[in-house]
């Protein structure tokens, strides 16, 4: 391609050309890398959190334990819940939203494919000021709800809050553009065809969760900085010597918080009801059903926050309010969980690892669910609240669901990403590993919790009669441990090989798997047209008068129409796509979330410092609206 | 990118980057989104100062017993004013009239400017009649409440400067109206919001 060299225009820095090493991923647009950014540092959090979690239960193993000091405890358990939900779990979701979505609705890329680099490299400063922490003289340890007053500066004095304050605003950023982001793709991006309601489940509960953040994340972002400016400030508004109120926090947090679970679990659900089709050769039962379901939980989700507060006071007409709504939210939960089963039922099952993880998703966030709505229970809740019951509760809700829901969908996309296959034998090994080490370690915590153990509490004496449950909560921790190390040596094993995946290796549905693995740049040389939900396999299979399924001739087009032309399309272009614009990639995203945590940092320790990071956010802001998109 | 003829309208394909299945803008789109987000940033706040509006230790004054709302009301007409001339702005672009664009567009910086000017004495008076930060909750949360509505409104002047100057570099073509739709969007935004904070944060009166 013949191209006259234009006068470059004079900027400080040179449009990014590298394709390949360190600097083409600091300037990388393309959304699969930048799923891939998410995914490998979430990863790496998950190792960091998944550490402290062990170390946590090495102190509780056994009474009166000495591996860990009252403060150092104070600091793991506030990281570990602060990174799952903030810096593993959602960056997880991002991850697969941002590989999977343009692809499944048949799209080039995102809307703002610098916004999401930006949202991405937020997302990184967010995390790493938090955990710099460490290095400056102690992480924050006031919990990851960090309850005011608690947390105001009388009573938490040093900066550890402070991180946390400035790495949530953070990183909150970058999840509020990511979710505008998103709900712009998925509205406007489409492909020909591609209506809403034949859009993949994963698609439309990524959907939801978009909304629920640019909604949730404004309200914790409010609380931050209100406690931020007490700290800092001198303002008063947790100050109850002087009338401040300390529920305001709990509301405001809440009210961030509960949705924030439903912003964690919804992927993992989207996820599920992609692999259960698949792995049990039919339609997703009750389509529609489970997608008003999703935006039911979306609406619902935002009218039972004050369960998290009911030994607060709130008054008995608050209560049982908030106690109905949340009964209520699990009728649609409900309604997913029964879809599903009956998506599997006289299905023809195969049971591969995703198939696996997704099967424990549906079991371990049913035993999850059940236990949530003993806590709607106002009187049960009493008992029930700030012990080791609610710590089972939620693991079970987000590594049971959560947590298997993306380890299905790692083992099912790998073949998309890499091109390459992860080891079954080891996958099975990972799964199963991983479920009976969840069970030994959470599912005892259900008796200890009812026997009064209480949360967030760093030794406890001998003689309550929860030694032995506590023992074995460890040994189930350590399990885990092992299975994710099982999980990794198999992505190490699987980059190594240089067998490649065969195309559509587990007969899929859904457009991702009708183009080349792993995707080019553009992913759709010509973009497809949309008959039918489910696109891809009705490309294959049709039902003959008796309903089975009967593979559509090759009569020119064999199994996969759209992969082999795909292919040879690919193959035309010199696996160089020309002739398709992609935006080019940018260092300004990058360079604007360098300001933003050096702003960070400015508003910790001194102004100037601040200052400073304001001067590169706005050269960052300015070079981005001043380059052409693609060049 | 200078050409004789007028260039035929662009009619984005699917896989195109213009391309949208809403017939709205994606950037449009996204402005919408990223307000929406803001209304309940805002909303948080101004909750945070319904709660805490009349708090105040025995004898220790609230924002209410300093309001000059004559003063604030001046602020907010020069305020409101700005939002016309937003929309002056916008219709200047369209006709491809870039000179008044640049006009109408420093006239709303301009009067931003005025209204964060004024907000910045009302801060400095409330001040020196001992209302400050520290002094209540009721004045914690008024002061976080509007100083941070005054950041929005000095975000907006930096942004309309800015298409000020590309405009004047001649980089702002008349087919990139959108460009000032969508800061118009934020700035009518950010004019709204001040409608509500003036009505419920100043008019409203303490029950006593």
């Amino acid at each position: 391609m013949a191209v006259a060299v234009t006068r470059a225009p004079a900027r400080p820095f040179a449009r990014p050309k590298a394709e390949h090493g360190f600097w083409s991923w600091i300037s990388t647009v393309d959304h699969k890398r930048i799923g891939i950014l998410y995914g490998v540092t979430a990863f790496l959090f998950f190792l960091v959190g998944g550490t402290e979690a062990l170390m946590i239960r090495m102190q509780l193993a056994a009474p009166n334990g000495k591996v860990l000091s009252a403060e150092e405890y104070n600091q793991l358990f506030t990281m570990h819940g602060t990174t799952m939900v903030f810096l593993v779990i959602m960056p997880l979701a991002a991850a697969f939203g941002n590989y999977f979505v343009p692809i499944l609705i048949g799209a080039r890329d995102v809307a703002f494919p610098r916004l999401n680099a930006f949202g991405y490299w937020a997302f990184l400063a967010g995390g790493s000021l938090l955990y710099s922490s460490f290095l400056f003289g102690g992480a924050p340890n006031g919990g990851w709800f960090g309850y005011a007053p608690q947390t105001i500066g009388k009573f938490s004095p040093g900066h550890g809050i402070d991180f946390w304050l400035v790495g949530l605003v953070i990183t909150g950023i970058g999840s509020l553009t990511a979710a505008a982001n998103f709900i712009v793709t998925t509205l406007n991006l489409r492909a020909p065809g591609m209506t809403m309601m034949r859009m993949p489940v994963f698609v439309w509960m990524n959907l939801v969760v978009s909304f629920l953040l640019l909604f949730a994340i404004p309200i914790i972002t409010v609380a931050l900085f209100e406690l931020y400016f007490d700290r800092n400030f001198g303002s008063n508004f947790f100050n109850a010597n002087i009338g401040g109120d300390p529920v305001l926090w709990q509301h405001l947090f809440w009210l961030f918080g509960h949705p924030e679970v439903y912003i964690l679990i919804l992927p993992a659900m989207g996820i599920v009801s992609e692999v259960l089709p698949v792995f049990s050769r039919k339609p997703l039962f009750g389509y529609s059903v489970v997608v008003f379901s999703g935006i039911a939980i979306g609406f619902m989700g935002w009218g039972v926050w004050a369960h998290h507060m009911f030994a607060v006071g709130l008054g008995p007409v608050a209560n049982s309010a908030f106690a109905a709504s949340t009964m209520f939210i699990a009728v649609p939960t409900g309604v997913k969980i029964f879809n599903w089963l009956a998506t599997t039922w006289g299905g023809d099952l195969r049971l591969k690892t995703p198939m696996l993880f997704a099967l424990g998703f549906i079991g371990m966030f049913t035993i999850g669910g059940l236990s949530g709505v003993t806590h709607s229970i106002v009187p049960s809740d009493y008992q029930q609240t700030d012990t080791y019951y609610i710590v089972a509760h939620f693991h079970y809700v987000l590594f049971g669901g959560a947590i298997f829901g993306l380890f299905s969908g790692a083992y099912y996309w790998a073949p998309v990403v890499t091109g390459k296959m992860l080891d079954e034998t080891l996958g099975k090994i990972h799964f199963w590993l991983m479920l009976i080490g969840f069970n030994l370690a959470f599912g005892p915590m259900h008796i200890l919790g009812l026997q009064g153990q209480p949360r967030r509490t760093y030794q406890y004496p001998k003689g309550m009669g929860w030694d032995f449950w506590n023992a074995v909560s460890t040994i189930g921790a350590f399990t885990i441990a092992l299975s994710i190390l099982t999980f990794t040596i198999n992505v190490i094993k699987t980059t190594r090989s240089k067998e490649h995946a065969p195309p559509d290796p587990w007969d899929a549905r859904t457009l991702e798997w009708t183009i080349p693995t792993p995707p080019p740049e553009y992913n759709f040389a010509e973009i497809p047209v949309v008959h039918s939900r489910d696109d891809f396999w009705h490309r294959k299979y049709t039902e003959d008068e008796n309903g089975r399924l009967v593979k559509i001739p090759s009569g020119g087009s064999d199994e996969a129409s759209g992969l082999h032309e795909q292919q040879a399309e690919h193959d035309d272009h010199g696996g160089h796509g020309h002739g398709i614009h992609m935006p080019s990639p940018s260092y300004f995203p990058a360079l604007a979330s360098v300001g933003i945590m050096i702003i960070g940092y400015g508003a910790i320790y001194h102004w100037w410092i601040g200052a400073v990071g304001g001067v590169i956010l706005l050269a960052g802001v300015f070079g981005w609206g001043n380059e052409p998109l693609s060049e | 990118m200078q050409t004789a003829i007028a260039p035929a309208p662009h009619t984005p394909a699917p896989g195109d980057h213009d391309y949208s299945v809403t017939g709205i803008d994606s950037r449009k789109l996204g402005m919408w989104g990223f307000l929406a987000s803001e209304c309940l940033f805002f909303g948080a706040l101004i909750s945070s100062h319904l709660l805490y509006r009349a708090r105040a230790p025995q004898g220790v004054k609230v924002p209410h017993d300093v309001y000059d709302i004559p003063y604030t009301s001046v602020s907010s007409f020069v305020l409101l004013m700005s939002s016309l001339t937003m929309v002056l702005a916008l219709a200047a672009i369209q006709r491809g009239d870039h000179h008044r664009l640049r006009i109408w567009l420093l006239a709303t910086a301009f009067l931003g400017t005025l209204f964060v000017g004024g907000q910045v004495y009302e801060f400095t008076v409330f001040t020196h009649e001992g209302l400050n930060l520290s002094t209540s909750v009721a004045a914690s949360s008024f002061f976080v409440l509007t100083g941070f509505h005054g950041v929005h409104v000095t975000v907006g002047i930096l942004w309309l400067l800015s298409l000020a100057g590309i405009s004047l570099r001649g980089k702002l073509p008349a087919e990139n109206h959108l460009w000032v739709e969508i800061a118009g969007l934020y700035w009518h935004f950010v004019d709204v919001v001040w409608i509500l904070i003036f009505t419920v944060v100043y008019l409203v009166p303490n029950k006593h």
